[in-house]
C-alpha cells in the first residue's frame, strides 16, 4: 500500500493556494459530462454534493434516513470554531492551526489543519450568507463563546442547536440543487459496496431500504461522506443508524483504514440509567464555559449536593490544570473524572458520576441568562433524568463521542483507492488523536463546501468523463456479493438479536478499548470479538425477508461489520505503544497524564485489508511537526 | 410496569384511499417496563420479545434520540408525540403513563403521508416543499464578511424561533385537514426575518404554497392544533406571517422568466 500524502510545496499558509494553482482544472463545459456520487448527506455530504452540483457537476447523494436533513450532524449542540477574530482576543489563523494541532496530541498532519483553519473564517461567512441565524449580540452582530483547548472565544454558535442549524444551512442548499435538478436525491439507500473497476472507484451498490433491492449506480468518482464509527460501543453519543459499514466496506476493496483506535470519549454526558438504555445523551461542552466540576472531596459522601460545603468538594479540574480550569480539552477532563470516581468519590447511586454546578454562575449573572444560552440543554436534562438543573448541579459522566480515526485520505482527501474520495468524519485528518470541541462542524463543512470541489477536478481532469458504465462485470458482481450477504443473514435463523450482539460487542470494546486500555485487555477483547463474531454467523436471528422494510436486517449487516472493525480497532491500539490524546495505554503514563512516544509512533497508523482482521497489514505514514514544534501537552 | 399496548401492523406501504383497509390494530401485553425508560426504549424492549417469539418486530423511524432530528414520530392516544407537550416520542419517557396503563400507537394519517410499513410513514412531500423555494440562492464561495450583515437581535431571535422546526410532520398529523401550513410557515418565517432572506420573498411564497397545494396537504382553519402538537412550540404566528408574505407577493408582479429568481447552476 502506497501512502503518498502529496502535501502541496511552500511554506504552511501558501500550501493551499499553491496547490489551487497546480491542479488541472476540468473546463466548465465538460464538468457537465462528469458523474459524482456523495454518498452521505450530513455536513459533510449535503455541503460537498450542493457545491459540486454548483459547479456543474452531475450529482447523485444518498442517505439511509428518510431525509437529508435528519443526518447526524443535525444532533450538534455548541457550536462551530472559525478564526475571525471579532472579539478581539488575539486569535488568528496561526492560533487556531496551532492549538488544533496541539488539541491533537501532534498525530494530525499539519498541512491539513493549516488549511481547515484558513478555510474556518470561509465557513461562518457562508453559512451567514445561507441565513443560518447564529447567536447575535444587541449590535446585530454575531456572538462567541469558548470551547476546550482554546484560551479566546472562536466558537460561533446557534443556542444549543449549532449543528441543526448549520444542517439546514446546508440542506437547503442541497434541496434547491435538486430541485433544480442538478442532484438526483436517494434516500432511505443504503450503500453496501464500492465498485472499483482498473483499481479506480467507479461506482457503489446500495440496498433500497423500502423495496429491497438491490441496485449498482456508476460515476466518474465517488465521495464518502458516512460518518463516525462510534457506535461499535453500542451506547455513544451519536444516533442510533450511525455505523462504520460504509467505510468498512470501501476497506474491504482495498481502502486504508488509519488510527481506528482514536476515540473521543466526552466528558460531560448524562450518566447511564440502567440496561434498557439504546443511546447517551450529551450535555454540550459550551456548558463548561459557565458549569464548575467537582466531587465531594470525602470518599462516598452521599449527602445532597447542596448540603456540601465549598470547603469540602473538589473543583478538581480547576485544581489540577489552572489556567484551562472547566475549559481542559475533552481526553484531559473525562480522564480526569474517571479518577476521581475510580478514587470512590464519583457521585449518583452507581458512583459513576461527578456534579456540573451553575449555582455559581446562576448567583453571578441571573437564571435567565443561563436560561438564554443553555435553555434547551437543560430542558432535554430535565427530561431525560426528571431533575431541574436549575435548582440542583446536572450529574455527567464520559461516554463515547466521536472517531478521529477513518480512511486514510491524501491532501486531496483521495483514499488509498483513486477515485475514492473521504470527508468530514470518515476521514483520519485533522484532529489527530483527540479533537477540540466545536472542530468537526468545521471540518465536515470546510471539506464539503471548500476543498473537495476542488480537488476533486484535480481527479476527474485526468479521466476521460463516464469511461466507465454499469454493464462492466464488476458491477454485477459487486451486486452479487451483496444479495448473497443478505440472503445469508436471512438464512441463519439463530436464537440471538442483532441488538443482543451488539450490546455484547459494546460492552467488550468499552471495557477493554474504552478510556484506558492495556496490552492484556486488548488481547482478551481481540479473542472475545473473535468468538462474538463466529457466534453471530451461527446464532442471529434476523426475522422477516429482504424486499420489504426490515430493520433488523439493516442493523445485522451494521453489526456484522462492526464486528470486525472491532478487532481491528484494539489491533490498533495494542500495536499503538505509547499514549496520546484520547489513546490511554495504562503502561505509558506520568501519574495519569498521558505519555506520548515521538520516536517510535510519530506517525499515523493505515490498515491494508488481507481478508481476515487479524491478517490487516499496519502501514505508517510518519508525521512532520516544521511548523509547531513536538513538545509536552500541557493545560497546566 | 406493565403496559397493554395496540399497535398499527402494516405490511406493505399504503395504497387503499381508506386507510383501514391497510393494516390493523394488534394486541400486546408488556411486562417490566421501567419508568426511566423512553417511549422507543419501551418500543426496543417489545421488539425484541416479539423476535425472540419469531415474530416480525414493530417498524418504526428514529434516530438520533433527543428530540432533534425529526425522525420518530407515533399517534400515542390519539396525540402526536402522545402527552407530554414540546416533547418528541423519543424524548417522552415513561414515567409519563401510570402502571397498568393501556396505549394506542398508530403511525401519522395524511394523505400527503403515506404509511410505508407498521409506524412508518413517506414524508418525502416535505423535502420536495423546501426544494421549491425554501432557501436563499447563494452559491459556494462568494459571500461577504459574516459581519458585514448586522441583523437586529429582535429579528435573528425571531428567525431563529421559526428556525427550529425539526420537519417531524406532527403539525400535519394533528391536523383534521392534514395542513402543512405550520411547517411552510416557519420556512417563510425564518426567512423573512433575515435581511439576506428578504432578496426572493416573493418567488419565495408563491413558489412554496404552489408546492404545498400540489403535494395534497389541505388548508388551514384556523384551529391551531398544530401548535399544540409541536414538539418545537413553533408559534401559529408563522402562518399568519406566510399569509401575509402570499397576499404581499400577489400584489407585486410575477417575474416574466419564470418562477425562481437567480437559480441558475
Ligand atoms: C451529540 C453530538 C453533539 C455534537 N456537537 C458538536 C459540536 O457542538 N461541534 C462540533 O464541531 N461537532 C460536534 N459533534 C460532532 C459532529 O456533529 C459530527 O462529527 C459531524 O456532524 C459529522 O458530520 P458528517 O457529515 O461527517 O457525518 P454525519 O452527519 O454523521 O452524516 C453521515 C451521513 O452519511 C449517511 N450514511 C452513512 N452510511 C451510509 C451508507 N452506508 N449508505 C448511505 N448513506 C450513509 C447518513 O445517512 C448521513 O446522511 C457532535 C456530535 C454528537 C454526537
Ligand atoms: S429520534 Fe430524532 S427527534 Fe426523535
Amino acid at each position: 500500500m502506497k501512502l503518498d500524502s502529496k502535501i502541496p510545496s511552500g511554506a504552511i499558509h501558501e500550501k493551499w493556494s499553491n496547490r489551487k494553482f497546480e491542479q488541472k482544472l476540468v473546463n466548465p463545459a465538460n464538468k457537465r459530462k462528469y458523474k459524482v456520487i456523495v454518498v452521505g448527506s450530513g455536513l459533510a455530504g449535503a455541503a460537498a454534493a450542493a457545491s459540486m452540483a454548483e459547479l456543474g457537476y452531475q450529482v447523485e447523494c444518498f442517505c439511509f434516513q428518510d431525509s437529508p436533513r435528519r443526518a447526524h450532524s443535525i444532533a450538534a449542540q455548541g457550536g462551530i470554531n472559525a478564526a475571525k477574530n471579532y472579539r478581539n482576543d488575539g486569535d488568528s489563523v496561526y492560533r487556531l492551526f496551532y492549538d488544533t494541532v496541539k488539541g491533537g496530541d501532534f498525530r494530525a498532519r499539519e498541512a491539513n489543519v493549516y488549511r481547515l483553519a484558513e478555510l474556518s473564517v470561509n465557513i461562518i461567512d457562508q453559512a451567514v450568507a445561507q441565513g443560518v441565524p447564529f447567536a447575535r449580540e444587541y449590535g446585530g452582530l454575531l456572538d462567541n463563546r469558548s470551547f476546550g483547548g482554546a484560551q479566546v472565544s472562536r466558537t460561533f454558535y446557534a443556542r444549543g442547536q449549532t449543528g441543526q442549524q448549520l444542517l439546514l444551512g446546508a440542506y437547503a442548499a442541497l434541496s434547491r440543487q435538486i430541485g433544480l435538478k442538478a442532484v438526483k436525491m436517494f434516500a432511505r439507500t443504503e450503500m453496501l459496496d464500492v465498485v472499483v473497476v482498473d483499481g479506480h472507484a467507479k461506482g457503489i451498490v446500495v440496498r433500497d431500504l423500502q423495496t429491497g433491492e438491490i441496485r449498482t449506480h456508476a460515476a466518474d468518482a465517488v465521495v464518502l461522506c458516512t460518518g463516525g464509527y462510534g457506535n461499535v460501543f453500542y451506547l455513544s453519543t451519536n444516533a442510533k443508524n450511525c455505523n462504520v459499514t460504509a467505510t468498512w466496506r470501501a476497506h474491504r476493496r482495498g481502502a486504508g483504514f488509519a488510527n481506528p483506535c482514536y476515540t473521543q470519549i466526552h466528558p460531560t454526558c448524562i450518566p447511564v440509567s440502567g440496561d434498557h438504555q439504546s443511546k447517551l445523551t450529551l450535555m454540550s461542552e459550551s456548558l463548561r464555559n459557565d458549569g464548575r466540576v467537582w466531587v465531594p472531596l470525602k470518599k462516598g459522601d452521599k449527602r445532597k449536593a447542596a448540603d456540601i460545603p465549598d470547603t469540602e468538594r473538589d473543583y478538581f479540574l480547576e485544581r489540577k490544570y489552572p489556567s484551562f480550569g472547566n475549559l481542559a480539552p475533552r481526553d484531559i477532563a473525562s480522564r480526569a473524572a474517571m479518577t476521581v470516581c475510580d478514587e470512590g468519590r464519583g457521585i449518583g447511586d452507581t458512583g459513576l458520576g461527578v456534579y456540573l454546578d451553575f449555582r455559581d454562575s446562576i448567583q453571578r449573572l441571573g437564571k435567565e441568562a443561563i436560561a438564554a444560552r443553555y435553555g434547551n440543554l437543560f430542558h432535554m436534562y430535565a427530561k431525560i433524568t426528571a431533575e431541574d438543573p436549575y435548582s440542583r448541579p446536572m450529574r455527567i459522566f464520559p461516554a463515547v463521542h466521536y472517531t478521529m480515526g477513518g480512511l486514510w485520505v491524501d491532501y486531496d482527501l483521495q483514499s488509498t483507492i483513486p477515485g475514492l474520495f473521504v470527508c468530514g468524519e470518515a476521514n483520519f485528518s485533522d484532529h489527530g488523536a483527540n479533537r477540540l470541541g466545536a472542530s468537526a462542524l468545521m471540518q465536515g463543512l470546510a471539506d464539503g463546501y471548500f476543498v473537495i470541489p476542488y480537488t476533486i477536478g484535480g481527479y476527474l481532469a485526468g479521466q476521460k468523463p463516464g469511461s466507465v458504465d454499469g454493464k462492466r462485470p464488476e458491477f454485477a458482481q459487486a451486486a452479487a456479493s451483496v444479495a448473497e450477504m443478505t440472503k445469508r443473514l436471512l438464512g441463519i435463523q439463530g436464537k440471538r438479536t442483532v441488538d443482543d450482539f451488539h450490546r455484547t460487542l459494546g460492552k467488550i470494546m468499552w471495557s477493554k478499548c474504552g478510556m484506558a486500555r492495556s496490552e492484556k485487555g486488548l488481547k482478551e477483547a481481540i479473542a472475545s470479538i473473535q468468538g462474538l463474531r463466529a457466534d453471530f454467523w451461527k446464532d442471529v436471528r434476523v426475522l422477516g425477508d429482504g424486499m420489504n422494510v426490515n430493520q433488523s436486517l439493516e442493523k445485522a449487516g451494521r453489526v456484522a461489520d462492526f464486528l470486525e472493525f472491532g478487532e481491528l480497532m484494539c489491533r490498533d491500539a495494542l500495536e499503538r505503544r505509547e499514549s496520546c490524546g484520547g489513546h490511554f495505554r495504562e503502561e505509558w503514563q506520568d501519574d495519569g497524564e498521558a505519555r506520548r512516544d515521538d520516536q517510535n509512533f510519530c506517525h499515523a497508523a493505515v490498515w491494508e485489508h488481507k481478508g481476515e482482521p487479524k491478517d490487516a497489514v499496519r502501514h505508517q505514514e510518519q508525521l512532520h511537526f516544521e511548523n509547531v514544534h513536538l513538545a509536552v501537552r500541557s493545560y497546566k | 410496569m406493565k403496559l397493554t399496548l395496540h399497535i398499527w401492523r402494516q405490511q406493505k406501504r399504503s395504497t387503499a384511499a381508506d386507510f383501514k383497509q391497510d393494516g390493523r390494530m394488534v394486541r400486546y401485553e408488556l411486562d417490566g417496563v421501567s419508568p426511566d425508560m423512553s417511549f422507543l426504549e419501551m418500543l426496543d424492549v417489545l421488539n425484541e420479545q416479539l423476535i425472540k417469539k419469531g415474530e416480525e418486530p414493530v417498524v418504526f423511524d428514529h434516530d438520533c434520540r433527543e428530540g432533534i432530528c425529526g425522525s420518530c414520530s407515533l399517534m400515542i392516544d390519539g396525540e402526536p408525540h402522545g402527552p407530554q407537550s414540546g416533547t418528541t416520542t423519543c424524548q417522552l419517557h415513561m414515567r409519563s403513563f401510570r402502571d397498568g396503563a393501556e396505549i394506542w400507537i398508530e403511525p401519522w394519517r395524511a394523505k400527503a403521508f403515506p404509511v410505508v410499513k407498521d409506524l412508518m410513514v413517506d414524508r418525502s412531500a416535505f423535502d420536495r416543499v423546501v426544494q421549491a423555494g425554501a432557501f436563499i440562492s447563494v452559491n459556494t464561495g462568494a459571500p461577504q464578511d459574516a459581519n458585514a450583515i448586522p441583523v437586529p437581535k429582535a429579528d435573528a431571535d425571531r428567525a431563529f424561533d421559526a428556525a427550529t422546526c425539526i420537519g417531524c410532520g406532527a403539525c400535519v398529523a394533528a391536523c383534521k385537514n392534514a395542513s402543512a401550513m405550520l411547517f411552510v410557515g416557519a420556512k417563510v418565517s425564518h426567512f423573512m426575518h433575515l435581511p439576506q432572506g428578504r432578496v426572493e420573498r416573493e418567488t419565495r411564497a408563491r413558489n412554496l404554497v404552489a408546492a404545498m397545494d400540489k403535494e395534497g396537504f389541505g388548508n388551514c382553519t384556523n384551529q391551531n392544533e398544530c401548535e399544540a402538537a409541536c414538539p418545537k412550540e413553533i408559534p401559529v404566528r408563522v402562518i399568519a406571517e406566510m399569509n401575509r408574505e402570499f397576499l404581499r407577493a400577489k400584489a407585486v408582479e410575477e417575474p416574466p422568466s419564470g418562477k425562481r429568481v437567480g437559480g441558475d447552476g
